[in-house]
């Protein structure tokens, strides 16, 4: 109760707010009590006498307000003066609850934190492979990657364009339970540069030895070729046999996985794009959106799906 | 013979090519209507190009049946009503036929436009910044043609039909102008001139009032005079229409901030949107109970007359949902109703229920008038046509309820754990039957259109039947 006016206005807006807001209540208050009734006397069938004009023959009665829409009318009015008293609306005028939208979040926001913080505090205790063989934490992990992972990863995890597959135990940032920890809590950047510099021709050649390297139909001679400029330009990421590089993200280009194949696009379009034009991957920190606790028990999940493999 | 049945002062031209645009837009609009409601229940039907998905066909339904079919509508009847209830021609016959061209190029270029995705992303005002300044040369035409019309009007008094249309159209236009403020950057690109919240607030603003002003006040005015007119009965009182007009228009335009609850929109903004809904209930319950008590002593004639069903039938949907707007502008009812299909269901029992009805009830009495015929060529199929809308609507109403309330408490239930019951997936598939009943609706709606057209289409030729012995036929 001790302090009922905020200042998110000028002290001339909020004046100018609560002027024109009870102006248009009283007014349509004033009209309303102003024709309330009628002085006319009503005729045989009950209606009261028209008003003497006719529009295109059609005349008007000058009947009386009816009783309950009157009283209806006045009803709205008072239980919008009193919401105004109680909340916030008049300008900077606060409310007598002093309730604010923003404080009914927090409020709720440390309600639940109170009620479930502890469940998440006993998971976070136990180590991730102890926990990805608990089917109890396993479901309530699941729920969470549903609702946060599932949008890109896929309700079955088995990813999408662009999105990483979660079942196929390949890794670009490793498998381990602390390399999936650090992947959510923090985020991942991926980044391939672009090699459109190398022209046309030896992105065709680097394209059919990268083919090559997961047992694709390729052309031999190109193949070849390529290799060269693969050792001179991928290898420093993605190694010399071409086995990727899970420190750096650096895909293993020798399992026929390919994250950047889109719907009805061949392996070799796919490739070639990518080396023309680069690729950026990014997943999103997780800790920021649902805290260290919940990330805890989602990379136990992800984990129990490389276990299920 | 036929110019014996024109009217000799009145323009009736405009009123029927309006008259006839209206049935074809409502067509045109209720099909893409229909054909959004089978992609929500097969997805494939989006066909894989741009030009036909959901996002990009929604904007030009809602464009075609506001703007077009009720556009067209509003046109039709207030050209009609000012000339009869002023007992004089319209001001100018040439600016009255700009309005339609101009109306019909608008409704084209919309057509065109949106399907190839130009939008300004703003409900009810997706059209680019070239569109939007054609229609607002048009909309000021059409003020100086109804407005100066009523000036050099012959009788004493203002009819009240006429006090809705001119605030519908006064309205309009300043809400068009102001929402639609931008700058443009491209031949078909532009940004609006606010930023974040302010944004949201005069688009809302513009919105909700498109809602009172374009699909309320101006429907009330069709309500005033087509009402009265097929019941043959006296308004049933003159100072109630005074207070809820004055009230009406006061109050409706506080309403907008009802759609931004809970949002970046401050605090003070939301709840007075909320109070103002609230108020609102009384006014917009004023125009419902003066048409319903205008039929006390003509209630026999629903049984044979089928045309004033249709709009008893309207100012019964209207009565409902606008005691439904009000409730859901309530912050707690909001919380679980907003972002759901009880907005759809909301916003179409006040397009289908009131808005499509009073226009069709209108229509059924106006057509015939305008093309020098007694009544339609038939009663019958009016009545199977009042029978389909009315069916139609519930149908859609009641499916969105269900779909609404479903998806609000689905979204909110939470585990003993604290997460999410469900997946926002779960509560889309929870959905599908729902979206196949409003489908059915929506075939209703559209059969009933398409009788419509059928109807209308044979008594504009029997007239052409009849006068083609006359020489100097128009």
């Amino acid at each position: 109760m001790n302090n009922l006016w905020g200042d998110s206005l000028s002290s001339f807006w909020s004046a100018w707010i609560i002027i024109i807001t009870l102006g248009t209540i009283g007014l349509s208050v004033w009209i309303l009590l102003a024709n309330r009734r009628t002085d006319k006397i009503p005729d045989a069938e009950g209606n009261v006498e028209t008003t003497g004009h006719a529009a295109d023959g059609i005349e008007e009665y000058d009947n009386p307000l009816p009783q309950w829409w009157f009283k209806l009318f006045i009803l709205t009015v008072v239980f919008a003066l009193g919401y105004l008293v109680l909340y916030p609306g008049l300008g900077n005028y606060a409310g007598i609850l002093g309730w604010t939208q923003e404080g009914q979040w927090e409020e709720e926001v440390a309600q639940a934190e109170e009620r479930f913080t502890p469940i998440f505090a006993r998971y976070q205790e136990v180590p991730i492979p102890e926990l990805a063989e608990d089917p109890e934490a396993m479901q309530v992990a699941e729920r969470i990657y549903q609702n946060n992972c599932a949008v890109c990863h896929g309700s079955n995890a088995q990813g999408g364009y662009g999105f990483p597959n979660l079942t196929n135990d390949d890794w670009l940032y490793g498998g381990e339970p602390e390399n999936i920890l650090t992947t959510l809590n923090n985020g991942r950047n991926g980044n391939m540069p672009a090699w459109q510099q190398l022209g046309g021709n030896n992105i065709e050649n680097l394209t059919q030895y990268v083919l090559s390297l997961s047992g694709l139909e390729h052309d031999e001679e190109r193949a070849e070729s390529g290799g060269n400029t693969y050792m001179a330009v991928c290898a420093a990421c993605h190694g010399q046999e071409g086995l990727g590089n899970t420190a750096l993200g650096a895909p293993n280009l020798t399992n026929d996985i390919w994250l950047y194949l889109a719907p009805g696009q061949t392996v070799g379009d796919s490739i070639r794009q990518t080396l023309r034009n680069g690729r950026n991957g990014h997943m999103p920190a997780q800790a920021a959106y649902i805290g260290e606790e919940r990330v805890h028990l989602v990379a136990a999940y992800v984990y129990s799906l490389r276990l299920s493999n | 013979m036929s110019t014996a049945l024109e009217h000799p002062t009145y323009n009736y031209k405009v009123v029927r090519q309006f008259a006839i645009m209206t049935v074809v837009w409502g067509i045109v609009g209720m099909t893409l209507g229909v054909i959004l409601a089978s992609q929500l229940v097969w997805p494939q039907l989006n066909l894989g190009l741009p030009w036909t998905s959901f996002g990009r066909l929604r904007p030009l339904h809602t464009n075609a049946v506001i703007f077009a079919f009720g556009g067209s509508a509003l046109f039709a009847t207030s050209y009609y009503v000012v000339q009869r209830t002023c007992q004089t021609r319209l001001f100018s016959d040439k600016l009255a036929a700009f309005t339609f061209w101009g109306w019909q190029a608008v409704i084209v270029a919309a057509v065109v436009s949106l399907p190839m995705g130009y939008t300004t992303t703003k409900e009810y005002a997706e059209l680019e910044w070239p569109i939007n300044i054609l229609i607002a040369i048009v909309w000021i035409s059409y003020a100086i043609v109804f407005l100066m019309t009523i000036k050099k009007r012959t009788t004493s008094h203002i009819y009240v039909a006429n006090w809705f249309f001119a605030a519908f159209i006064l309205t309009v236009a300043v809400l068009h102008i102001v929402n639609n403020a931008a700058i443009p950057v491209t031949p078909m690109y532009s940004t609006s001139i606010y930023a974040g919240a302010v944004d949201a607030m005069v688009q809302w603003w513009y919105g909700h009032n498109a809602v009172g002003f374009f699909l309320t006040a101006g429907f009330l005015g069709m309500m005033y005079y087509f009402v009265p007119k097929q019941a043959e009965r006296p308004i049933y009182s003159y100072r109630l229409s005074i207070v809820h007009f004055w009230a009406l228009i006061m109050i409706y335009m506080w309403a907008g901030p009802h759609h931004l609850h809970y949002t970046a929109l401050p605090n003070w903004a939301q709840s007075l949107g909320m109070i103002m809904s609230i108020i609102l209930l009384a006014p917009s319950w004023g125009g419902m109970i003066n048409g319903m008590m205008t039929l006390s002593g003509a209630w026999h004639k629903l049984r044979t007359d089928p045309t004033l069903r249709f709009l008893v039938v309207a100012l019964s949907f209207y009565g409902m949902s606008t005691f439904e707007g009000p409730m859901m502008a309530i912050k707690t009812v909001n919380a679980l109703s907003h972002y759901t299909d009880w907005t759809i269901g909301h916003v179409h029992s006040g397009a289908l229920g009131w808005v499509a009805m009073i226009t069709i009830g209108s229509m059924y009495h106006l057509i015939p008038r305008v093309f020098g015929r007694t009544e339609m060529h038939s009663i019958n199929l009016i009545a199977v046509h009042f029978w389909l809308a009315t069916i139609g609507t519930v149908l859609y109403i009641a499916s969105m309820w269900v779909n609404g309330i479903l998806q609000g408490l689905m979204w909110r239930a939470i585990n003993p754990d604290g997460t999410l019951m469900y997946t926002f997936v779960e509560s889309v598939e929870a959905s599908a039957p729902g979206y196949f009943v409003r489908l059915i609706g929506g075939l209703f709606w559209i059969t009933g259109m398409l009788i419509m057209a059928y109807n209308v289409y044979m008594t504009v030729k029997r007239r052409e039947a009849i006068s083609h012995p006359a020489p100097q036929a128009a």
